[in-house]
């Protein structure tokens, strides 16, 4: 805790270590030993340690030195399950007059990382960036791949539809996992074991379907890496009824929860001019009004022949995006259904791109083992075509190569604009990947939604946002 | 390498500006070929013929380090990378419209700040002087036939070979009024003059992203107001995602043989 006052640094109380139990202002002088150094970092203010302290006597020091702005560091860690964020708020009283969020404490190097890798393993990298929309990360890179290929006509109608239900019950997922996070931090613990009891239905299904419940590293370029067999739409099937009654208790538990309306009607408002501003996307600028939504604006993978509504509020408040999260989960179910009736159609029709040179060559199958490359044709390349070894070795190990240029490829994620930004070299591996995440832009509005209001609105605004720090930081 | 059939007595490295193998290339239908060393059309909107691709760097050799270890026998291989060129006009799609507000509205500002206009796969790239861009930005924003209201950030890339103009800033926009219509802008500044305007006062919610590319890319977005390092630490030395920074990491040792780290194993290039 940082005030500003004592701008002489003067000894206020004893330092902890010398025997002091409650709080101790600790001087200029003890953390640096220049003291013009140290008048620069902190304006000159004197620095409060709250370890082992007593709040009130806090409290009553900090009214002896006259200090009515109070910075608190909140975090690095606190907003829970979105990932490491720091939040530096300065307070006048419980009002929040300035918040600044402090980033990059997930920062991984994952966009250099794939500039070291092929075309193919850059999904496995990317995946991992909003580990709560692998998918979406997935999709939106491999659309980007694909475009750069020029073979985003060839894709399978099979592998699209794929690609469409996974994301929509990654939606779903996401959705779920933002609702019970954002009740946890409002300290109500059933809305968050019931929204993760939920997304565990789902979870199955892509255990199932990709062998991982997170990461899946599922899509790749030119189409997915396994098809998706009827026994696993049976088992979507069997989870749906339940999964429908989990989002149904989920609705009775929070939209007319007035606890929960008592924290989120009108707290985190940010108009559509605002958001514009700041280039919001997703459910926050959807709560104010504007029916934006990629799928229905820029369609890919087959959005355009799916029956969907975009949902709207106007309160531009978190309670309104919370209800907005919760209308587009049964949006994606109904377009989930729809997908499972064309893959049910399509059987045994193919789920990667034809042509040879870019196609992975074997697909996964689950054996006696495990999940590995399928049977068949660990058959064919050990046993029968040499040439076929050949052909499995190359394009494993050396990749295929992507014609020279850049694309910019956005998909609609759970929270917004997912942009992919990829430039090729005419290489086997990207020369350059950008993601431009919705989290990450989202949470700049972070300042915009806490300023003004009380502290505890602060946690409600940040989590209306939705942010994944995964995603974020990259 | 070593087996020369009768049909290869010609022992000089083969220096030519396509890889692909004219004949031993396997059976494609026309719309499956994919030509690897020059860009190619991608979506249906490709109506305006590419000009002079640019040349932003050179592959030499096929595989592994600069030593001497290219086994593949393509070792003396030589190609240039080419990134397409301006586009004549008609651009096709909505482009032609764009540019001709965007010339329309800020008239001295594109005769001397748009340096090219590129069209490829389906997609609008406006290359221009670092100078002009706030001028271009500001009309892109406001002007009624324009309106691009998104500022979807601003992403590095390095081409250390492109003498002068070795960092690109690439911006992208685009405008919900117009129904989703989506411009590319490619501004480069020379490594040694790093230097590009912030559009934070115009876009901004560019503000994480010119920080996050000062971070990784040492642009220097003059004017912003708080250009700090936003994803590493304060104190961090050089700029990690340009191409002479290495990846780092460490050799693997798995069953007593060793496996270098991910930027030193030997690859395909």
């Amino acid at each position: 805790m940082t005030t500003t006052g004592q701008p002489d640094g003067t000894h206020v109380g004893t330092r902890a270590d010398e025997g002091a139990e409650h709080l101790d202002p600790i001087s200029a002088t003890d953390y640096y030993s220049d003291r013009d150094e140290f008048a620069d970092s902190v304006d000159g203010g004197a620095v409060f340690n709250a370890g082992g302290g007593d709040w009130d006597q806090i409290a009553k020091d900090v009214a002896t030195l006259g200090a009515e702005r109070i910075v608190v560091n909140m975090g690095p860690q606190h907003p829970s399950t979105h990932g490491v964020l720091r939040l530096i708020l300065e307070l006048d009283g419980e009002t929040v007059r300035e918040a600044r969020a402090g980033i990059g404490f997930l920062h991984t190097g994952i966009e250099k990382n794939m500039e070291y890798r092929t075309w193919v393993q850059g999904t496995t990298f990317c995946t991992r960036m909003d580990y709560l929309t692998p998918i979406f990360n997935e999709a939106a890179y491999c659309l980007a791949v694909e475009k750069l290929l020029g073979i985003t006509d060839q894709i399978p109608q099979r592998a699209s539809d794929i690609r469409v239900l996974m994301m929509e019950l990654n939606r779903v997922g996401s959705h779920l996992i933002c609702l019970a996070t954002g009740g946890m931090e409002l300290g109500a613990t059933t809305i968050m074991t019931v929204g993760f009891r939920e997304r565990e239905r789902i979870l199955r299904f892509f255990e199932a379907v990709s062998g991982l419940r997170m990461n899946h590293a599922y899509v790749r370029p030119g189409g997915v890496a396994q098809d998706v067999l009827p026994e696993h739409l049976d088992l979507l099937e069997s989870e749906l009824p339940a999964l429908r009654r989990g989002v149904t208790e989920l609705e009775r538990l929070i939209l007319e929860n007035p606890i929960y309306k008592g924290r989120t009607v009108d707290v985190g408002h940010l108009s559509l001019t605002a958001c514009m501003a700041l280039g919001v996307t997703g459910p926050i600028l959807r709560s104010t009004g504007l029916p934006h939504d990629l799928r229905k604006a820029e369609p890919y993978c087959g959005y355009e022949t799916y029956e969907f509504d975009v949902i709207t509020r106007r309160d531009m408040d978190a309670y309104s995006r919370t209800v907005i999260r919760m209308e587009e989960i049964w949006q994606s179910l109904r377009i989930a259904e729809q997908a499972i009736e064309r893959l049910r159609a399509s059987q045994g029709e193919p789920v990667m791109v034809a042509d040879r040179k870019i196609a992975w060559p074997a697909q996964l199958s689950v054996g006696a083992d495990g999940q590995g490359n399928s049977l068949d044709h660990i058959r064919e390349i050990m046993g029968e075509s040499m040439e076929s070894l050949i052909h499995h070795f190359k394009l494993v190990t050396e990749g295929f190569r992507v014609p020279p240029g850049q694309v910019y490829v956005p998909i609609e994620s759970p929270k917004g604009e997912l942009g992919v930004h990829l430039v090729s070299d005419g290489g086997t591996r990207p020369y350059r990947a950008h993601f431009r995440d919705p989290s990450f832009h989202n949470l700049q509005a972070a300042s915009a939604l806490a300023e003004g209001g009380l502290v505890a609105d602060v946690i409600v605004a940040v989590a209306s946002i939705d942010p994944v720090m995964g995603g974020v930081d990259r | 390498m070593t087996s020369t059939g009768p049909e290869t007595p010609d022992k000089t490295p083969p220096s030519q500006t396509t890889t692909r193998d004219a004949e031993h290339q396997p059976a494609r239908t026309e719309e499956q070929v994919v030509d690897t060393t020059t860009a190619q059309a991608g979506d249906a909107v490709r109506p305006s013929t590419p000009g002079e691709p640019v040349v932003v760097a050179r592959r030499q050799g096929m595989f592994g380090g600069t030593l001497g270890t290219d086994t593949s026998g393509y070792g003396g291989l030589d190609v240039p990378v080419l990134l397409p060129g301006g586009a004549e006009r008609p651009y096709g799609s909505y482009f032609d419209e764009v540019v001709d507000a965007l010339q329309a509205a800020a008239p001295e500002a594109f005769e001397s700040g748009v340096e090219q206009v590129v069209v490829d796969r389906g997609e609008l790239t406006l290359v221009v002087r670092r100078e002009h861009l706030r001028a271009l930005l500001q009309v892109l924003r406001d002007d009624a036939r324009l309106r691009f209201e998104l500022g979807l950030g601003v992403s590095g890339v390095h081409w250390p070979e492109q003498t002068g103009a070795e960092l690109h800033a690439v911006y992208h926009f685009a405008s919900i009024t117009h129904g989703m219509r989506r411009v590319r802008f490619d501004v480069s500044c020379p490594e040694d003059d790093p230097r590009v305007p912030t559009i934070v006062d115009i876009y901004p919610a560019n503000d994480w992203h010119e920080r996050e590319t000062f971070d990784m890319f040492g642009i220097v977005f003059e004017g912003h107001r708080g250009l700090t390092r936003i994803l590493m630490p304060d104190d961090w030395a050089g700029h990690p995602q340009r191409k002479d920074y290495p990846l780092g990491g460490v050799p693997v040792e798995y069953h007593g043989a060793t496996i270098p780290a991910p930027d030193q194993r030997r690859s395909y290039k």
